[in-house]
């Protein structure tokens, strides 16, 4: 081997360790678009600066910010999920920063645009809604849908898809705002239902868009950019924002203990200037910026919440949202994610069932149905529960002690198999109930 | 021989031997601690009984069994005929079938697999027109099918390659004996051939089950999370390096590897097959009927479109432009590659530095524990090639894992940050895993070069360190180039200890920036792109050293 490329790729690799004095570094869960458009602009108005971009889900963002050491913490947070920041602040890992732009308004409806302490920023705003393949529902001969309650609906069995709150933090805010929209248990059931019908839990946020985009699935559940960026790219999809939505900001925030705090303040300074709001609207991107001057740029047709021309009808209380996080992560998990075949078939005989009794009625098989309805589409920890601090607090332990470890595994695994057995008996009772119907 | 241990041989054999401690054996050892520690110095078994605990960590376990025995069978389907016509028959597909087998070396399971949605998926192309045609689809990529599937063609070529290695090694009198005997036909290849390429048969499936068994960027890339790697890499990064189940994990991965390549070496050992005479000359190859040839053709056409889906729907998932629920794309456009090569030159120097500088240490390393093994009586010597195979049985997630375990703390001198943050974990991390490959190759190529060319350089007056440099390394070149090349094409496609590694986008090699564009929501077609790019990195490369290893040996041959 020629000694020269040795010295080469020394040469080449060397230095790259070293670059990080005048580095920015952000975590963020954002897509690739998004980042590059930023990471670009910003270093273009600030030569000699770098941006350097850490493209984490929002929950192992977190866990990641976490395990540093202050000091060596990277300098910006930057995603949708409120509680994501709610989270971080609580444990002392953000700082205050107030960058001063004049025209951001207090409040979008009731829900404060920026941290009230302090601690973080709303950079865009965003709703969440349904996104569907234009090709695919008129192939499958399928309506067009514009409630969460139109997707519990039997014809959409197996054409929908979501993600699941404890890999992406928009599919959390979407479930919880249906939670509060509807109430706990009417909201479970609604879920559940939806699950049901769904083709796909998928991994990553961006499994939903990616999938209704290119024809996998035929309806998603998507933060609003997730579905309009590849409606404005050219791909044969629609989103609307159904009423029970709410609209809140993504944030940013400056993390505490940052290795380059001064250049982290100064993108955040950026990201919210009418420069760096304007980066908002670029077609691939297309989020709804949280500086009002900047509709005035956008295309005519894109949504400006400020009009209230979206429906939203929740209030988002992110204070309770996040105390009961992981609680609602680890729930859709156990019940949805990791059942989700038993949920599906659940809902699949609750279905045949249903059209059977529906062509020759009777009333045996009917209460059958509705039993099995109760059983497969009811949350396995009730709401009075999900109230008690006790329970909440085991939760909420980052420490994570064997202890706690266990106990919480223990009650992971109670809700698994009771889930597994509801839909189990959901599965036979619906039988029954088309025998009967016969 | 010069039978004196120097110095100098003490030295280079401690630094090999810390290096690999260092950065193969203390990782690991790490994380087998951790899965085993109770937190409080003690040792515990109650995390292995919380995994088991878990109904969704069960799943996953049986999951994994499930995809890497399925694989193993339809690899054996798609490998063990195609094996058995271009070995045993006068077949002019036979070349073409053999080439295939370095399709998967040159582009990684999981890139093919983003493309194998949009060919096979629910609304892939094919689903679509047989629904129009039959009203049926064919659930082939729906979880775990999709994974076995999309594995499937990636790996037959194991099974391929070293079950036609066995056959073309079978010597043909014991065929004929048994043909002479009356058995022909299916008896023939069950009851005498296929006993006898067993050896080739088992190597091939456990180094396919194993692949398999640790593959992290597949399942991820088809959504599929109920398996082993996939949870030990969710749990360690959404819950935290110190959950202890991700260890528990790891350990289980280690101990399937061991087992499935200590169980193929047993079997190896346990029967020895040698024939007297080494087989199969060209007039032994059977004439097929013309039936067997349309059934043979059909067959070799059909398994050719089926491994080149990948390639095929790679390329056209990036010159699309919009690909949706169609069979073919919209519209074709360049402009994917243009933003490819705006945003990610840099993805494409470090794949070269990370790569390059990870197959040059394996190369050196390699020549230097052959020599030693070879060529010197150090003590202790055959140790460090015994260590260095360990990576063999390492599977990347474990690695990964076990470097930000092990080395979270630990700073590069001179201000240049944690080690973690810098390339040369991933040149440190790519190369471990691939020592023992370089390390084969440098092995076959010292033991082609004869002693007597050593001494009679030495009896000419060079010294030891003159005749290593002036005879012994240029006269091992072509090996050590085939080390190099083996070793750089499979960190290029390496990802599980990339997904783990890369900690920021500026060190994200070509194989990260691929797994990160197909989660783009304007489309997969830049990630298809860099895929692109990346086959065709990695393919030239494969053939320029092909063809320079080959002109090496003609020239060596012609000395």
């Amino acid at each position: 081997m020629k000694p020269s490329i040795l010295l080469l790729s020394l040469a080449t690799s060397l230095p790259l360790a070293a670059w990080a004095q005048q580095t920015v570094t952000i975590v963020t869960s954002f897509p690739k678009e998004l980042t590059a458009a930023y990471q670009q602009a910003f270093q273009k108005r600030n030569p000699g600066t770098k941006v350097e971009i850490l493209n984490k889900a929002t929950a192992a963002g977190v866990a990641y910010v976490r395990e540093l050491r202050a000091g060596e913490r990277p300098d910006v947070f930057w995603a949708s999920a409120p509680d994501a920041f709610e989270v971080l602040a609580k444990d002392g890992l953000l700082t205050k920063y107030d960058p001063g732009i004049k025209g951001i308004p207090n409040k979008i409806g009731n829900y404060p645009i920026n941290d009230p302490q302090g601690f973080y920023l709303g950079q865009a705003l965003a709703g969440y809604g349904i996104m569907w393949n234009t090709r695919y529902l008129k192939a499958n001969k399928l309506p067009e849908p514009r409630e969460w309650a139109d997707l519990t609906k039997a014809v959409y069995f197996s054409h929908v898809a979501t993600s699941s709150p404890s890999r992406s933090g928009t599919t959390h805010l979407t479930m919880e705002t249906i939670l509060q929209g509807e109430g706990w248990a009417k909201g479970w059931e609604q879920i559940l239902r939806i699950a049901g019908n769904s083709a796909a839990i998928t991994e990553r946020s961006f499994g939903v868009p990616d999938g209704v985009s290119n024809g996998q699935y035929g309806i998603g559940l998507v933060i609003d950019f997730l579905g309009l960026a590849p409606k404005n790219s050219g791909f044969p999809v629609e989103f609307v924002y159904p009423s029970v939505t709410a609209i809140v900001p993504a944030n940013i925030g400056l993390i505490n203990g940052a290795k380059n705090a001064e250049l982290g303040r100064k993108f955040i300074h950026f990201s919210l200037s009418p420069e760096g709001q304007e980066l908002l609207l670029d077609k691939a991107i297309s989020r709804l910026p949280v500086l009002p001057e900047t509709y005035k740029k956008a295309p005519a047709d894109w949504p400006n919440p400020y009009t209230g021309k979206i429906r939203a009808k929740v209030n988002f209380d992110s204070d309770l949202a996040e105390s009961r996080y992981y609680v609602v992560s680890s729930l859709f998990d156990q019940s949805i994610t990791f059942r989700h075949k038993e949920l599906m078939a659940a809902a699949k005989a609750i279905i045949d069932a249903e059209k059977k009794v529906a062509a020759k009625p009777n009333a045996q098989a009917a209460k059958q149905i509705a039993e099995a309805k109760a059983l497969a589409f009811s949350p396995v920890v009730d709401e009075a529960k999900v109230k008690d601090q006790e329970f909440l607090k085991i939760f909420r332990d980052t420490k994570r002690s064997a202890e706690t470890t266990k106990r919480m595994t223990a009650l992971e695994e109670h809700w698994s198999n009771e889930a597994k057995s509801n839909y189990a008996r959901a599965v036979a009772l619906a039988n029954e109930a088309a025998k009967i119907a016969n | 021989m010069n039978s004196r241990v120097t110095l100098a041989q003490v030295a280079v054999g401690l630094a090999i031997a810390a290096f690999l401690v260092v950065f193969l054996i203390a990782p690991v050892l790490t994380v087998i601690y951790v899965a085993f520690a109770d937190g409080a110095g003690g040792f515990t078994l109650s995390h292995f009984i919380s995994f088991f605990q878990i109904t969704l960590m069960r799943e996953s376990f049986l999951n994994s069994l499930y995809v890497g025995g399925m694989t193993v069978l339809v690899t054996s389907l798609i490998g063990v005929p195609l094996a058995y016509f271009t070995v045993r028959f006068r077949f002019r597909g036979a070349a073409i079938i053999q080439t295939l087998g370095v399709l998967p070396l040159i582009m990684p399971a999981f890139v093919g697999a983003s493309a194998m949605q949009l060919l096979f998926g629910r609304s892939g192309s094919v689903n679509l027109i047989l629904m129009d045609a039959f009203n049926v689809s064919i659930p082939l990529m729906d979880g775990l099918n999709g994974v076995i599937f999309v594995e499937s063609l990636h790996y037959f070529p194991f099974i391929l390659l070293n079950l036609s290695v066995a056959l073309a090694n079978i010597d043909t009198a014991m065929e004929e004996a048994a043909q002479n005997l009356g058995a022909s036909g299916w008896r023939l290849f069950r009851r005498v051939v296929f006993p006898l390429a067993l050896p080739g048969y088992i190597a091939g499936a456990s180094l396919v089950f194993i692949k398999v068994f640790d593959d992290l960027g597949t399942p991820l890339i088809l959504n599929v999370t109920n398996m082993l790697a996939p949870q030990a890499y969710l749990r360690v990064t959404s819950i935290g390096i110190d959950d202890p189940i991700g260890y528990v994990i790891c350990v289980l991965l280690v101990l399937f590897s061991v087992a499935a390549m200590a169980g193929s070496s047993w079997f190896l050992k346990g029967r020895d097959f040698a024939t007297l005479q080494r087989g199969g000359a060209a007039g032994l190859r059977r004439q097929l009927t013309p039936w067997q040839s349309v059934i043979a053709y059909s067959l070799v056409v059909f398994l050719l479109l089926l491994v080149l889906s990948p390639h095929i729907g790679l390329l056209l998932l990036s010159l699309s432009k919009v690909w949706s629920y169609s069979v073919l794309p919209d519209d074709y456009t360049l402009a994917n590659y243009a933003t490819i090569l705006n945003d990610s030159t840099r993805m494409m120097v470090n794949t070269v530095i990370y790569c390059g500088g990870a197959a040059l240490l394996d190369v050196i390393l390699g020549t230097a524990i052959a020599y030693l093994v070879l060529r010197t009586r150090l003590p202790g010597r055959q140790w460090l090639d015994h260590m260095s195979t360990v990576a063999l049985a390492m599977p990347g997630v474990v690695l990964g894992i076990g470097y930000l375990r092990s080395f979270r703390d630990v700073e590069l001198p001179f201000g240049m940050g944690p080690l973690l943050g810098s390339s040369l974990i991933f040149i440190l991390a790519y190369s471990v895993r691939r020592l023992p490959y370089a390390l084969r190759s440098c092995n076959a190529a010292l033991a082609q070069v004869h002693l007597s060319m050593e001494e009679a350089a030495q009896n000419l007056g060079a010294s030891r360190g003159r005749t290593i440099m002036r005879v012994v390394v240029p006269m091992m070149m072509g090996g050590m180039l085939a080390g190099f090349v083996t070793s750089f094409i499979t960190a290029a496609g390496e990802i599980s200890e990339t997904i783990l590694l890369t900690s920021r986008e500026s060190l994200a090699p070509m194989s990260y920036g691929v797994y990160l564009y197909m989660q783009s929501i304007a489309g997969r077609g830049p990630g298809a792109a860099l895929g692109v790019l990346a086959v065709i990195l990695v393919g030239l490369g494969t053939y320029l050293s092909n063809r320079l290893v080959v002109a090496r040996q003609a020239a060596m041959e012609r000395r």
